[in-house]
């Protein structure tokens, strides 16, 4: 590693936690304010991209591999179904979040359940297709060597 | 047999039959993604896609339940509509997903050995993944009642197809562009569609399309909804292929997987014409003053000349995929012309050949990959004498190119002939003879092939006899015994084209 990007890395090291955290607080803000799920997604991976930029993608490859990027991405779509279905099986239709707790009329707390259950696997899918789509790009190995031009 | 159908499954899966339909390969598609086996993979392609012509026959027996088609509405998480997404399955919505989901079905079951040789083992569960996506995002588009879930699922598909068609890469690098200019064209087609879909909504404050119909008799003059009208118009048209918006559909046909190629050919740009019907006819309405003149100004000339035009670039092909790609676009023109005659028995004809030339097709790209799996080669040499090595794959390929034709006792004499009885009772009889023209064109182009196939001696005389595997030829020749069946009797799809067509002009929803 050279050393004349030093402010770049410790200004990332420093930046880096409060990216990813900000990410946190736009998913759980999303149920009242603006924000939710694809927000936050998108903001979690630029974390995880501004590492790759400044630290090389080798590293990072390490920390968040590929493969686990993309069961991120699946599980967090499988979750959103999940929920649809489990509606389905509470007797209302599909993502009918007031069928998912058995409640008296009136109360909410499906519909809270739902939305939250439903943008932590937005944000899973997001966050884990962000990162997939950047390792696919940055990660690729040209097929031709430079010599063989 | 329907009917039954409906009894024995449980009323949970009866109830909620179109949501089913589309989340069942939805679900499955992110568990195929992570399964290491592509075996396994195919497996869950099959049930999944199984599991959804199980429901598209469920809707259909309960749309056909009443006399004159019911209408079936499911509000998607409870929301009534015109406020929440509607699902909203009638007569026409019911043919389309059948037709969907049977190919896509028979897709599955025949594309393992052609996947395995073509596409690398370590993708083969993502592609079946990309595969599950697109086919959700065609059943969604087809059963969906809203304006903008339809433009999302008409992206979730196409998305899925970039992909899909890319992964021909492996086998022919031209793939690459293909997917590219496919990429760069849908995305504009899918643009204009929802800018289009944009205007209606800030005309009239709604996206579910029962509501739109009913609000646009109101804002008619309005130019916002004529310049959605032209949008939507144009978008869809280039989804569909339509003349001269087809420019990316025979490279990617010709160098996406045969798998791909075959799937791609009976759905993708069916269930576009049929979004297409649905503005034109349900959203807009026959009234709307605008839109008489576009389908006698622009639809109908358009039709004509793709089934001319493309049919002479299908005469000059050597490449038997890409000869077939020109005729897909003829055929679009087909189904356009008997469209753009804006009466129910043009509509029903145009929707008799959308059918047709799903089955047609299928059967034809499901001989080719057969043959390309088992002999390598697209072109017309190397089809020199497969008759003779691979008789029961090349049969099926013949009967299916007679049927392309328009030979009686096929499903494309069938279809021809509703179109020229149709064309003929609105007084067009010169686009009747363009269509016996663009008839003759197609017994040049498909004559060319079947003489190689059948009457030329073999390119390597010592080549054993050897088929498709019988994975291949169950489905193929199914493919063609539906085909047959179709030309013999074609009652059961007339009754259902004429309801569609029925409920189109009776009044739209």
């Amino acid at each position: 590693m050279t050393d004349h990007h030093i402010i770049l890395r410790v200004v990332a090291k420093v930046l880096i936690p409060f990216i990813a955290l900000y990410g946190f607080y736009v998913q759980f803000h999303g149920e009242y304010s603006p924000g939710g799920g694809f927000q936050a997604g998108v903001i979690l991976a630029v974390s995880l991209i501004l590492y790759s930029l400044i630290f090389g993608i080798a590293p990072t490859m390490r920390a968040v591999t590929p493969g686990f990027a993309r069961a991120v991405a699946a599980i967090g779509f499988l979750l959103y179904a999940c929920v649809g279905i489990a509606a389905l099986i509470g007797g209302g239709n599909f993502l009918d979040y007031d069928a998912l707790v058995d409640e008296p009329v009136g109360g909410h707390l499906g519909q809270h359940l739902g939305i939250i259950l439903i943008e932590i696997g937005v944000l899973m899918a997001v966050a884990g297709s962000m990162t997939a789509i950047f390792y696919a790009f940055a990660g690729r190995v040209s097929e031709i060597r430079d010599e063989d031009w | 047999m329907i009917l039954a159908l409906t009894d024995i499954l449980p009323a949970l899966l009866v109830t909620h039959a179109p949501a089913l339909l589309v989340v069942a390969p939805m679900v499955l598609a992110p568990l195929v993604a992570m399964l290491p086996s592509g075996r396994l993979a195919w497996g869950f392609a099959v049930l999944g896609t199984g599991f959804s012509l199980i429901m598209a026959l469920v809707l259909l027996g309960q749309v056909q339940s009443v006399e004159d088609g019911a209408v079936i509405s499911y509000a998607m998480g409870g929301w009534a509509p015109p406020a929440g997404i509607e699902f909203r399955i009638d007569t026409l919505n019911a043919l389309v997903l059948l037709l969907v989901t049977g190919m896509g079905f028979l897709a599955s079951i025949f594309g393992w050995p052609t996947i395995k040789a073509e596409i690398a083992s370590a993708k083969t569960s993502m592609f079946f993944a990309a595969y599950l996506v697109c086919f959700t995002g065609l059943c969604g588009v087809a059963a969906t009642g809203d304006a903008f879930n339809l433009f999302v699922f008409l992206e979730i598909s196409s998305i899925a197809t970039y992909v899909l068609v890319a992964l021909g890469a492996g086998r022919d690098r031209r793939a690459l562009p293909a997917a590219s200019n496919y990429l760069l064209m849908g995305t504009i087609g899918a643009s204009f569609f929802v800018v289009g879909v944009g205007f209606l909504f800030a005309a009239t404050g709604t996206l579910n399309m029962a509501e739109l119909s009913l609000r646009l008799e109101d804002v008619e003059d309005n130019k916002a909804v004529l310049a959605g009208y032209a949008f939507i118009f144009v978008g869809l048209g280039l989804k569909a292929a339509m003349f001269p918006l087809h420019q990316w559909l025979p490279n990617a046909y010709a160098y996406s997987p045969s798998f791909v190629t075959m799937f791609l050919a009976a759905t993708a740009t069916k269930v576009a014409i049929y979004a297409l019907i649905r503005f034109l006819f349900s959203v807009f309405g026959l009234e709307f003053s605008f839109e008489g003149a576009s389908l006698i100004l622009i639809l109908m000339p358009m039709g004509l000349a793709a089934m001319i035009a493309c049919s002479f670039q299908a005469v000059f092909q050597t490449d038997i995929r890409r000869m077939l790609a020109y005729s897909s676009v003829a055929q679009v023109g087909y189904i356009l012309l008997g469209v753009s005659l804006g009466t129910a028995a043009g509509v029903s004809a145009g929707l008799v050949h959308l059918v047709n030339h799903g089955v047609i097709k299928g059967a034809l790209f499901m001989a080719v990959a057969g043959a390309v799996l088992v002999y390598q080669g697209t072109s017309l040499n190397d089809f020199r004498g497969l008759g003779r090595s691979a008789p029961w794959t090349m049969t099926a390929f013949g009967i299916s190119g007679l049927s392309l034709i328009g030979v009686p006792l096929t499903a494309g004499f069938q279809s021809k002939f509703a179109l020229v009885q149709a064309l003929l009772e609105q007084g067009w009889w010169w686009a009747a003879i363009v269509v016996v023209f663009s008839s003759v064109l197609a017994v040049i182009y498909m004559g060319r092939v079947l003489e190689a196939v059948f009457f030329q001696a073999p390119l390597n005389p010592n080549k054993r006899q050897k088929e498709a595997p019988l994975i291949i030829l169950l489905p193929l020749w199914g493919l063609v015994l539906v085909n047959l069946w179709i030309g013999l009797n074609g009652r059961f799809l007339f009754g259902l084209t004429d309801g569609a067509a029925a409920s189109l002009f009776g009044g739209g929803f």
